[in-house]
């Protein structure tokens, strides 16, 4: 299978307006025609419904929550990063491009990163022309801060609640098209199955979460907006809804898999306290602007953190990386984190955390910046660990947290099925190896706002000359079919194991050799163990309940399913990347001193992989660096 | 640690509901109080018993997805917290604790502890947007704003849609919800050209979706997780004076 990405022609910054100028149009009157399926009603979902039934196209958008205002795109806390230059610090549009592109240890396309740092600008005016109460100055200017890997203020933000402002910004634009008919809304609603029609992906299966009912929906186009799957991990960031479903299907149905193993450990969440945890609390990477990283320099120490005197606190970050200091890039400071932890250092109950320090930001701005800046997190923080933050350091610990992999796309965001794009968080496409904090709400909003509207009629342009198809379609019989009989097999099993039980062995392989860190010998013992646990799952799992009624385990397990198959396709990407970049840190490819060490000859590509009777099997897109020359990627 | 949970579980929408006790042992302090429903589930699936039906998602008191009625208050024992934020420490060993789904004519129940909360985004289908369309947008500091108003708007925008305000007011009243996204939208210049339509047309599908009128008894900011205040009631109400007297 040949790979294109479809670049357009033309220098760097003159891209996008090139494909625009060639994209086909399709009239008004028959845009009303044609109907589009968005799957998620995230940041990117929301965002492409909208303004897709703004353009004139009728559109059903799905969500599996009650309403569309609960995606997850809503707990994004820190912020948005836009090529503004507002504080005059020599940001640009081409900084930013390059930031990302470095950012991602060189794993993304050069045109597609360049692309979403030139959107960015308009993008902020965009959401606050939709009334998002971004942070102001007194004099009613914008205010940024920073974020990781970058050394200017480009970050918009509202209070720690970025994301949520963002999203109901979306979820209102939605609503106001769902009043002008444009969109039917369906809530509690989960996506089941593709279904593909001659090599197009004309619509889904779905489940009625309350009725049970399993539907067909027909459309024109299909586009997945379902977010991340840092769930396979278990304990994640993540909201205990997200999975990777969607996309498991669409892939198995012919779309390719981009970068599966490309998944973001945080390095600022809350510690693990207990085995019946079932989520790990994020603390915005924002705090890192005025809080200091550090671990005793003694190993074990149990003194209290404010009895530790200055002399004895390791402030490794700042230690490791001058230049960038607490600021890191989230990989490096998650590595660097685990390391100290690994090495004895770790503080807290469990020892499995580190110190994220306040009291020289205090004595220096003063209590009630920092309370204007991050109040609401420490609010949240004291709510959850029972201590103010304001008088003793926060204890955070790394965490399950993005994506980077996803479905591949081309230009257009369109997967190798023709017809089927996907959006978001739940595409492969600008953050290669690693993401920077506060390009998530970004890459989702500019995706589903400003690309997929551009791009989804160069394709329809062709599709509105052929009748649409119904779901009458044998296509679709057989599709609904194979649901029902997925469903069946899973509830006829009755075996003795809860859907739990499997997703925290699950857990356990993919954060203990698929995480921060992974070998060969790990990830051949992990695929080992994943293979076991599919079979048992298979076997003794037990779901009560039945199919024709609200039955959550049964929603659980469906998804639990489909990660298991996931967690391996990770680790077989894993495996055959033998190179350290970005968030893929394989132990037998570091420094001395613990770095990562790329391997260009060898690795410059996507890794694109198609499921197949006999196996994954691997596609590589290469990556052409004609812009900006690799280089070692150092934060010192 | 153990409990006893008392829980409402009823089938269907239509059916009969009734509190059913649950003795649940291996809880500890640390978990979470959708945790130690979690842990139930498990000890349910085992015994062959169909689960709890309940709501979460985010499980970090964002998302608002979850909310149960806690020995008689709206999301537990504390104020301004979701029910994911709650934690098993703030419950004695051995205690009985009460759980019942969200109560309002306008929040049906759908199973055990799941309501329907559609009603909330039928109310913001009337008006709690603005009206422009993508790719309209004048340059971001063309507006400025200043840091109090933006400020204001943002305590009325932080709003997470939960439904506790209206499970806790004994009239079942929407008016700290909907006042909420009126004043987050009508504080601001973008929000000004369709400000009176918003007010009028926003509290007219609030009263039909059969919500109670206000009558500031001042429970709900106690409940609201994100601590808004009843101060946005009144000035929703002058808002709506105003829009009555000059659209």
């Amino acid at each position: 299978m040949r790979l294109d990405a479809k670049i357009p022609e033309g220098k760097l910054e003159e891209k996008w307006r090139n494909y625009q100028i060639k994209s086909k149009l399709i009239n008004p009157a028959n845009k009303k025609k044609l109907n589009v399926i968005v799957v998620g009603s995230g940041l990117s979902g929301a965002g492409a419904a909208a303004t897709l039934a703004e353009l004139g196209y009728d559109v059903q958008c799905f969500c599996y929550q009650d309403s569309a205002r609960r995606a997850h795109s809503v707990a994004a806390q820190g912020g948005i990063n836009a090529a503004k230059n507002y504080q005059h610090d020599g940001d640009s549009v081409w900084r930013m491009f390059h930031d990302t592109l470095k950012g991602g240890d060189f794993r993304s396309r050069e045109a597609n990163t360049y692309r979403l740092a030139e959107l960015s600008a308009p993008l902020i005016d965009h959401f606050t022309q939709q009334g998002v109460p971004f942070a102001r100055e007194y004099g009613g200017v914008l205010v940024n801060r920073s974020f990781g890997g970058v050394q200017v203020q480009r970050t918009f933000y509202a209070r720690g609640q970025t994301g949520q402002q963002l999203l109901l910004a979306a979820y209102s634009q939605l609503y106001k098209m769902i009043r002008a008919k444009k969109v039917t809304m369906l809530p509690r609603t989960e996506m089941l199955d593709l279904v593909v029609v001659d090599g197009k992906a004309k619509g889904i299966i779905a489940r009625d979460l309350v009725s049970g009912e399993i539907k067909r929906y027909a459309a024109d186009a299909v586009v997945l907006a379902t977010g991340g799957y840092s769930r396979v991990f278990r304990l994640s960031t993540l909201a205990i809804g997200c999975n990777g479903s969607a996309i498991w299907k669409a892939h198995k149905k012919g779309a390719l898999f981009a970068a599966p193993s490309f998944t973001q450990i945080h390095p600022t969440a809350l510690p693990q306290s207990s085995e019946a945890q079932s989520k790990l609390t994020l603390m915005s990477e924002s705090l890192r602007n005025d809080g200091r990283i550090w671990v005793p320099t003694a190993k074990g120490d149990s003194r209290k953190a404010e009895d530790i005197p200055e002399e004895e606190r390791d402030y490794y970050l700042e230690r490791r990386y001058p230049s960038f200091g607490n600021l890191a890039p989230r990989d490096i400071a998650s590595r660097a984190a685990k390391e100290r932890i690994d090495a004895g250092h770790g503080v807290g109950r469990l020892k499995n955390a580190v110190y994220l320090d306040f009291k020289h930001s205090i004595e220096r701005l003063g209590l009630e910046t920092i309370k204007d800046r991050y109040g609401n997190l420490f609010k949240m923080y004291r709510k959850i660990t029972g201590v103010d933050a304001y008088k003793e350091p926060m204890q955070i610990s790394p965490a399950a947290h993005f994506s980077m992999g996803g479905l591949w796309v081309d230009y257009e965001l369109m997967t190798t099925i023709p017809g089927l794009y996907a959006i978001g968080e739940c595409n492969f496409s600008d953050h290669g190896a690693n993401r920077l904090g506060a390009n998530s709400l970004l890459q989702a909003s500019v995706d589903g706002y400003f690309i997929l509207p551009n791009t989804i009629n160069n394709y329809l342009a062709s599709e509105i000359k052929q009748a649409s198809v119904s779901a009458d379609h044998p296509a679709f019989a057989e599709a609904e079919k194979d649901v029902k009989e997925h469903i069946a097999r899973i509830l006829s099993i009755e075996g003795s194991k809860t859907v739990d039980h499997f997703h925290r062995e699950l857990g356990k392989v993919m954060w203990q050799e698929c995480a921060m860190s992974r070998s060969k010998v790990g990830l051949e013992k992990a695929i080992h163990q994943l293979n076991e646990i599919k079979e048992d799952f298979w076997q003794t799992v037990k779901v009560t309940g039945h199919d024709q009624e609200l039955n959550t385990e049964l929603e659980k397990a469906l998804r639990l399913a489909d990660f298991i198959e996931l967690g391996l396709l990770m680790c077989t990407d894993a495996l055959q990347r033998e190179e350290s970049c970005g968030a893929h840190f394989r132990e037998e490819y570091q420094t001395e001193d613990g770095e990562a060490v790329r391997v260009d000859d060898n690795y410059a590509y996507v890794s694109a992989w198609e499921y197949t009777d006999s196996g994954f099997q691997l596609h590589k897109e290469k990556l052409e660096f004609e812009f900006v020359k690799p280089t070692v990627r150092s934060y010192k | 640690m153990k409990a006893t949970f008392r829980i409402w579980r009823q089938d269907t929408p239509n059916g009969q509901g009734g509190f059913k006790d649950y003795e649940v042992d291996g809880l500890n302090a640390d978990m979470s109080f959708l945790e130690a429903l979690d842990h139930l589930n498990e000890i349910l699936v085992l015994r062959n018993e169909k689960v709890v039906a309940f709501e979460y998602d985010c499980r970090e008191g964002i998302c608002g997805q979850c909310g149960v009625y806690i020995n008689g208050r709206a999301h537990g024992p504390h104020e301004n917290i979701t029910t994911c934020q709650l934690h098993m420490r703030s419950f004695e060993d051995g205690a009985t604790i009460v759980i019942e789904p969200w109560r309002a004519d306008a929040f049906p129940i759908i199973k055990d502890l799941i309501v329907d909360r559609s009603a909330f985004d039928r109310i913001i289908e009337q008006g709690g947007y603005i009206s422009a369309k993508t790719g309209t947008a004048p340059e971001a500091n063309a507006i400025p704003i200043g840091k109090e108003i933006s400020d204001r708007a943002m305590d009325a925008a932080a709003c997470i849609g939960c439904g506790a305000c209206v499970a806790t007011c004994k009239n079942a009243s929407a008016a700290l919800f909907t006042s909420a996204k009126i004043n987050h939208l009508n504080s601001l210049p973008q929000g000004q050209p369709e400000a009176h339509k918003r007010v009028l047309e926003m509290t007219a599908q609030m009263e039909k979706e059969g919500f109670g009128h206000c009558t500031f008894t001042g429970a709900c900011e106690v409940e609201c997780p994100e601590g808004i205040s009843i101060v946005n009631i009144a000035e929703m109400n002058a808002r709506y004076l105003k829009a009555k007297l000059f659209s």
